[in-house]
């Protein structure tokens, strides 16, 4: 169903039309970006998520071995949570780079060849 | 009053004048920014968006300003301070629940909305229904969120100028409200992101401060502090591991993992963050700015663990629940004990402390009504009540009044929630957003067939089943640390819901959609994809 109202005017140029983001969205080069955004951001958030919760099963039924002695009074439970901190940093870095090198490019040619089309 | 808080908020009164000139200084500040940027705001843009000019690490900090709340400085320190490891669990799930954001919420957000989070819920949908509804979860979420910043506020002044009656208390949380709707109603959003980098720099600084002296008195030795904490607890090795606050028994296990879901879930779908993005001109600012905020909060984190376990072993935990039953003033104990208790360096410490406290509750504050009067505005009153037709004066103007109910709901509200802990309550409002704002965000984003009944199915059913669980949990009734301790209408064991309402949420959305016999929008949603990740057309 359409929406009821039609969008705010804005002062830039008009959005493309309906066709034009129905064809750009079925091309093989707006495709690859979409895979290259998928493939690495569905993955990544699963693992992210499963690795975060197996932390929070361990905390609570994993008891022994988060006590663990690690280092003086440094124990296995400190570490797994330092380690968290750890991949999220990893993570967020590793994102930056992937965004930086494999979707910037396409989405701003995308971008720039359907804005210029108008 | 027990001695020793009695001593504290004795110390503190020799030293009332420094305490209130830092902070009338903070004050005065923030209005003097107000005003400026009030002066530059004319657009809608403006006051929705600080006119979309500011760089990737401006905003960083400033998103980091603003999901550094009181809970994270008071809530997680006192959390530490009193149940050890398991404090440590809120600060690991609220930093990786940043990924979230990153991997699938802030670029395409940034690309394909305007002002308000309802902006890409309803992009592909009909509008009324879908903007009346992201409206109300805007407003649920955000006055959950204000409660814990409202709590935290009365907290700590009462611990400050001694203000024990009710009636100062609540004079106090009316001040609170009253400075909230001035920032945003005069600053509007361009105001709101000064103040929180203000704050940002200062709760920075102030806990760098903070560590170096507990580490100091450790000398850098971090075993040694841990061991100490064991110790001074009382509770030996267990306050080191995980068990001490949900440990007990099958049920506090199970609300352990509701609680590790709601955080994780919670901050993309959180309106006064997302609404952030829509500050910076383009979506790769957007990430730069979820990049910085990752790094500054996850520091800032860190950095929490040695308050929290610095406050276990220097201060007796008897005195710290003397203080406040919910350990929310532990970080302000902790700067009086490093400075020394009769010392006038303590006073000055514990007064500098707890000024930095009393200007993250502000900016945050400001930051939550902003977003609900944002998307009362624009969701609801713009596109909804006006059908499209508002100028930009009429809904800016609607934005300011809306900031006025807002602030006064939460005065009463927060008067109501002073003595409960405010990391679990910041806890709650994740929970309902991780319900019943996420799951609308990524299908909408992402799942081709999703349609207007299956959001106004996840987004009510979410919102009603988080907030109605918490409602019959015994955070509000029936147990001596209730909202209610008198009366006793729960029958929900956990204090939060997320275990239930996430998966409730996720599933309408799948459920309403598959039941609909509407059609989806297929021109609607060709145009969000490749607006949503190249930027094309973006504001």
């Amino acid at each position: 169903m359409a929406t009821e109202t039609p969008p705010p005017a804005k002062p830039q140029a008009p959005l493309p039309s309906a066709e034009q983001f129905t064809e750009v969205r079925d091309s093989a080069e707006f495709g690859e970006l979409r895979r290259a955004h998928r493939s690495f951001a569905f993955p990544l958030t699963i693992a992210f998520i499963a690795w975060y919760l197996l932390y929070v099963l361990l905390s609570n039924y994993a008891g022994g071995f988060m006590g663990t002695k690690v280092a003086g009074n440094v124990n296995m439970a400190l570490v797994l949570g330092l380690a968290q901190f750890l991949t999220t940093f990893l993570i967020a870095w590793w994102y930056a780079r992937h965004a930086a090198a494999r979707l910037d490019p396409k989405a701003e040619a995308i971008k720039s060849r359907m804005e210029g089309a108008e | 009053m027990s001695p020793a808080v009695t001593l504290a908020a004795g110390e503190a009164s020799q030293h009332r004048p420094l305490i209130i000139t830092l902070f009338a200084v903070f004050v005065a500040a923030t209005l003097v920014i107000t005003v400026w940027a009030g002066r530059q705001t004319r657009s809608a843009a403006d006051f929705y968006a600080g006119g979309r000019q500011f760089t990737g690490f401006q905003n960083g900090l400033a998103v980091s300003g603003d999901y550094m709340s009181a809970a994270s400085f008071l809530g997680i320190a006192g959390a530490i301070a009193l149940f050890g490891y398991d404090g440590f669990l809120y600060s690991i799930g609220f930093l990786v629940a940043w990924l979230v954001a990153l991997l699938l919420v802030a670029e395409p957000l940034r690309n394909s909305g305007r002002y308000t989070m309802g902006d890409v819920l309803a992009y592909r949908m009909r509008q009324r229904p879908v903007r009346t509804a992201a409206g109300t979860s805007t407003i649920v979420v955000s006055i959950f969120y204000l409660l814990a910043q409202m709590a935290g506020a009365g907290v700590l002044v009462s611990l400050l100028l001694g203000i024990t009656s009710d009636a100062g208390k609540i004079g106090i949380v009316a001040l609170v409200g009253v400075l909230m709707i001035v920032y945003v109603t005069i600053g509007g959003m361009k105001g709101t992101t000064w103040v929180q980098m203000v704050k940002a720099v200062l709760l920075i600084a102030g806990a760098i401060l903070l560590t170096f002296l507990v580490l100091l008195k450790f000398h850098f030795n971090v075993s040694d502090l841990l061991g100490r904490a064991a110790d001074n607890s009382g509770k030996g090795t267990a306050f080191l591991e995980p068990g001490l606050k949900y440990g007990a028994t099958g049920t506090t296990k199970l609300d352990f993992i509701s609680l590790g879901l709601a955080l994780v879930l919670g901050t993309a779908g959180l309106p006064h963050i997302l609404i952030r993005f829509y500050t910076v001109p383009t979506a790769r600012a957007a990430r730069k700015s979820v990049i910085w905020a990752i790094g500054l909060i996850g520091a800032f984190y860190l950095m929490t663990l040695a308050l929290g376990f610095g406050a276990a072993a220097l201060i007796k935990p008897e005195e710290i629940i003397a203080s406040n039953k919910a350990g929310n003033t532990a970080a302000p104990l902790l700067a009086l004990h490093l400075g020394g208790v009769d010392s006038d360096w303590g006073a000055v410490l514990l007064a500098t402390i707890s000024a930095v406290a009393f200007a993250t509750i502000l900016a945050v504050v400001a930051g939550l009504t902003l977003a609900s009067s944002s998307s009362f505005a624009h969701d609801i009153y713009a596109n909804v009540i006006k059908k499209g037709q508002a100028t930009e004066k009429q809904e800016v103007g609607a934005a300011r009044w809306a900031s006025v109910g807002i602030g006064a709901v939460s005065i009463v509200l927060g008067a109501l929630a002073r003595d409960l802990n405010v990391a679990g309550l910041v806890a709650l409002a994740f929970a309902v957003a991780a319900s019943a704002n996420l799951p609308t965000i990524l299908y909408s984003l992402f799942w081709k067939r999703f349609t207007t009944s299956g959001a106004l199915w996840s987004i009510y059913g979410g919102l009603v089943t988080a907030v109605g669980l918490v409602l019959f949990s015994p955070v509000v009734s029936g147990s001596p640390a209730s909202m209610f301790p008198d009366v006793d209408f729960h029958w929900f064991p956990l204090e939060n819901p997320g275990i239930i309402s996430i998966p409730v949420g996720f599933l309408l959305g799948a459920v309403g959609t598959l039941l609909s016999k509407e059609v989806p929008d297929a021109d609607k949603y060709a145009e969000l994809e490749v607006r949503s990740l190249t930027g094309t057309g973006a504001h």
